[in-house]
């Protein structure tokens, strides 16, 4: 019996093989040029052939050497999935095939702690599919007409005063505002989640930029954008589109030597300050900028050499939901002259109530928002045992937070924004009306709308290299020749039409439930066909 | 659906004029149930205005543990309204044993306290009798306030009538407030205390219509005021938070109907007094109503308001003579207990209005 070295790595062990038609292939090359994981080859094979010329067979042997495509047997240059020489392939000769048998979870960690970005690939659970909306109005009150009725929906980003709280006072029949109260901004339900550049290619963050411009400015609709951790150019801090962005600031308080020095420029406030303490997909982690993707350009917003921009898992010196309160929410209230809401960002965890309790209770009124980010978060690099392994779903950490503060009167003086995982299906607006019915003023989307750009990966192991710098579609690299690839007027109207698809269908929901007005809290509306989840959220089992 | 009535009169009126008020609009009820509140009243209980009465229905042993708890209390019975009640079988009625219509005396220690201290005692007691009387299903307290009375009970409204004598025009009721409503079959249980009017304070408030906010406003109200229970209604809300803007924050009226159906976004900014009315929105966000409604509110003064949803989905109309006005669902009510008003004064109220009709029967038309 032959000797086989068996710790060879073979295509078979990978998590995508190679499905090539030599009989097809021109062999152009193209898609050797174009898989930015290197992870084919163009190489020779040699093949011996009988065959016969004659009717009564003489066989005669040729030996020929052939250039081919094969696949590389590597961890370091394995095929991902994405399928980019199938995209470019003239002749359909080639296709990555996901391999289901599979060893590189075994093999990969002989290069250290493996890391991805994209979403986790083993937590695809979706309660928001087993419930739907069953409170149609038929007889007891009439449905609206989803075209023809106006909808006003608008949700809050900023801190919501208790009605007795409120400074006004009676001047014959009217009411009159006697003293400052904090800002609220009304956004539309659907923000643009925060994803950094520096995560995201120049052009990617831009194309989703220019994209909440257009829907402000052409379709009317107040969609806001959270910069991410890492700051922005200062041409976009000194303009008038700065009250489209809520500016981020995360662990590392990358960008903001930049953001404070521009602060005395800025002709407009933006819509917000969000502070983010965590991310649904990597909770306890901070950001993760590795040095691939730390092009000139980063260097120069974030200020920063070239090196792997690691955020610490905490914000240095806030030990205490009150110093929290006190530190980072007054200092940056003051920043902007208490005009502009700050908010603050968490990964769901089983403290999240804890958490929101605190806030809700603080006696300085000064958390304008509390943003829930759950375990099918996506990010631009993690740990995949984090990614795979920690957090908190999404849909019940709203609900007990949205249940807490029913409990004590103090419902919708901080908005609940909810993410992680909207949209998963390729329809937010179902999820979105479902998490506002459970308590969410609105919701944050970030994978989905790098979908929306063009990407392909997913949380079925589908490349989710973003950490790599070398994302195939320019989304998530920092690299200008694959930037090209994406082009960014067509990802931006990509994300325009999704909206106002979304805009049409969660209309189309509400109609039917006779609401003009966002249902915050609706939960009557809802009802599951699974008795665990209906129990667990409160609302009706049907079956 | 129900049908909504009500009528403020110069003069005190009988019930019959409700019920004349509300039976040509039978298509649009079901003749499930009858309730009524009035306020400014006159016949038996002429002379003791400014003593709570207590309208309440409920078993003997309901009588005793009611005697019992107003006694331990303090509570000193001055008057009693006995309706006599006409037994017949064939009657639809789903009566109680005992009707029970008593003014009583304050308690002695309250003699010098203040309005408030004294608001507060009724609101208390109406609820610990009502808890008393729940406890074995001994009865249903309905109101416990100077001047106001309500009736309420399962059955044909005319059926009903009969009962109560409320056919006649003996004189022994009368008043010059009446809100009305003929069903008594909700949407949830048939349960006495789901029958509109309810009443709260001092405010009495009849609605009709799904509340499709109704778990987002109950949610709310349940913590903000003790007197903000039972909900075993949808429109109970309405009430509270008539209750809300005007006797615990003591806003003008109009806010309510912003509170209740706020403006849209874009109109608010457009306003001058855009900074009031998101603060209100934003605030009260759980006391916006976002179904069809029309709402008549009787406040403690004796004012009518009537208002309706955003966009207008339940009718209501306005008419009025110079001694009456009236508010019904349908204008049919109207024709027949006014048939001889100007109906071209009829007013039908637009989506943002809210109408308030004073004791001089002025009314006024509130723009939002």
């Amino acid at each position: 019996m032959e000797t086989v070295t068996i710790h060879d790595i073979t295509v078979n062990d990978l998590d995508w093989t190679i499905a090539y038609q030599p009989e097809l292939c021109t062999l152009c090359g193209s898609c050797v040029a174009a898989c930015t994981f290197n992870a084919i080859e163009v190489t020779a094979q040699a093949r011996t052939t009988t065959f016969s010329e004659t009717a009564f067979p003489k066989p005669q042997k040729k030996r020929q050497t052939r250039p081919v495509i094969r696949q590389k047997a590597s961890l370091t240059d394995r095929c991902v999935g994405c399928g980019m020489c199938e995209k470019i392939c003239p002749n359909h000769a080639i296709h990555p095939v996901f391999n289901p048998h599979s060893r590189k979870n075994f093999i990969s960690s002989r290069q250290g702690p493996p890391r991805q970005g994209g979403r986790s690939n083993l937590n695809r659970q979706r309660t928001l599919d087993s419930i739907v909306i069953g409170r149609i109005s038929q007889m007891t009150d009439p449905a609206l007409d989803s075209e023809r009725h106006t909808f006003d929906l608008c949700a809050p980003l900023g801190r919501v005063l208790a009605p007795s709280d409120l400074p006004l006072s009676v001047e014959g029949d009217s009411l009159r505002l006697v003293a400052s109260v904090p800002p609220v901004r009304w956004i539309y339900p659907l923000l643009f989640s925060d994803m950094s550049i520096g995560a995201l290619s120049t052009r990617a963050w831009e194309a989703i930029a220019l994209a909440v411009s257009y829907l402000n400015e052409e379709c009317h609709l107040p969609v806001r954008m959270s910069s991410g951790e890492g700051g922005m150019p200062l041409k976009l801090l000194t303009s008038d589109k700065l009250q489209y962005m809520i500016i981020q600031i995360a662990s590392g308080h990358f960008g903001w030597n930049r953001i404070v020095r521009a602060l005395p420029f800025m002709r407009t406030d933006p819509a917000g300050i969000l502070i983010k303490i965590g991310q649904g997909a990597k909770p306890g982690d901070g950001g993760l900028l590795p040095s691939n993707k730390v092009g000139p350009h980063i260097q120069a917003i974030r200020g920063v050499p070239k090196t792997t921009l690691h955020s610490p898992a905490n914000h240095q010196g806030l030990y205490s939901i009150e110093e929290s309160v006190q530190k980072m929410h007054l200092s940056l209230n003051a920043a902007f002259g208490f005009r502009v809401p700050v908010a603050i960002k968490c990964a769901a965890s089983a403290t999240s109530v804890a958490v929101y309790n605190n806030l809700l209770r603080d006696p300085y009124h000064i958390c304008g928002g509390f943003f829930l980010d759950g375990i099918q978060g996506g990010t631009g690099a993690a740990h995949t045992v984090s990614l795979d392994h920690t957090g908190h779903p999404i849909v019940s950490k709203i609900r007990d937070c949205y249940q807490a503060a029913v409990r004590q009167g103090l419902q919708g003086q901080i908005p609940l924004w909810a993410g992680g995982g909207i949209g998963m299906t390729g329809q937010a607006a179902a999820d979105a009306f479902k998490m506002i019915c459970l308590g969410a003023n609105g919701v944050f989307i970030g994978k989905l709308l790098l979908q929306l750009l063009g990407c392909v990966g997913d949380e079925y192991g589908r490349c989710n290299q973003c950490n790599t710098g070398r994302c195939p579609t320019g989304i998530c690299t920092q690299d200008y020749r694959l930037m090209q690839r994406l082009d960014i007027d067509t990802a931006a109207e990509n994300i325009v039409r999704y909206v106002l698809t979304f805009d049409a269908e969660l209309k189309k929901l509400l109609a039917p439930v006779g609401n003009s007005s966002l249902p915050v809290g609706r939960s009557d509306a809802l009802l599951s066909w699974d008795a665990d989840i209906a129990a667990k959220l409160g609302i009706q089992y049907a079956c | 659906m129900c049908r909504i009535g009500a009528i403020k009169s110069k003069e005190a009126v009988p019930p019959k004029l409700a019920l004349e008020l509300m039976l040509p609009q039978q298509e649009g009820h079901d003749n499930s149930g009858f309730a009524m509140t009035m306020q400014d009243i006159e016949g038996v209980f002429t002379h003791y205005k400014d003593k709570p009465l207590l309208s309440m229905a409920c078993t003997v042993k309901g009588v005793q543990l009611v005697n019992e708890y107003m006694e331990l209390h303090g509570f000193v019975q001055i008057a009693q309204w006995v309706p006599d009640v006409v037994k017949d079988a064939s009657l639809d009625i789903q009566a109680m044993p005992r009707y029970v219509f008593r003014n009583y005396e304050y308690p002695e220690i309250y003699r010098y306290r203040s309005q408030k201290e004294r608001e507060d005692l009724l609101l208390d007691t109406r609820l610990a009798l009502r808890s008393l009387l729940e406890e074995e299903d001994n009865g249903y307290v309905y109101s416990f306030w100077p001047d106001v009375l309500t009736i309420k009970e399962i059955g044909d409204p005319s059926d009903i009538a009969t009962y109560f004598h409320l056919w006649d025009d003996s004189s022994l009721l009368l008043a010059k407030n009446i809100v009305v409503q003929c069903r008594q079959n909700t949407n949830y249980d048939i349960v006495r205390y789901a029958a509109h009017p309810f009443f709260l304070q001092g405010y009495t408030l009849c609605a009709n219509g799904e509340n499709t906010f109704f778990t987002k406003n109950k949610e709310f109200q349940a913590s903000l005021h003790r007197g903000y229970m039972g909900f075993e209604s949808d429109s109970q809300t309405f009430l509270y938070s008539l209750h809300y803007v005007l006797h615990e924050q003591k806003w003008p009226i109009l806010y309510y109907k912003h509170i209740i159906t706020p403006l849209p976004f874009d109109e608010i900014q457009r306003r001058k007094d855009s900074s009031v009315l998101m603060l209100l929105r934003e605030s009260l966000a759980n006391l916006e109503i976002n179904g069809p409604n029309a709402i008549i509110g009787m406040l403690p003064d004796g004012t009518m308001i009537n208002c309706c949803d955003a966009k207008k989905l339940r009718p209501v109309v306005v008419g009025r003579t110079d001694s009456m006005a009236v508010i019904a669902s349908e204008v049919c009510g109207l024709n027949s207990i006014l048939p001889h008003r100007d109906t071209s004064f009829d007013i039908y109220p637009g989506e943002r209005e809210l109408i308030t009709i004073d004791n001089d029967l002025e009314i006024t038309r509130w723009k939002q």
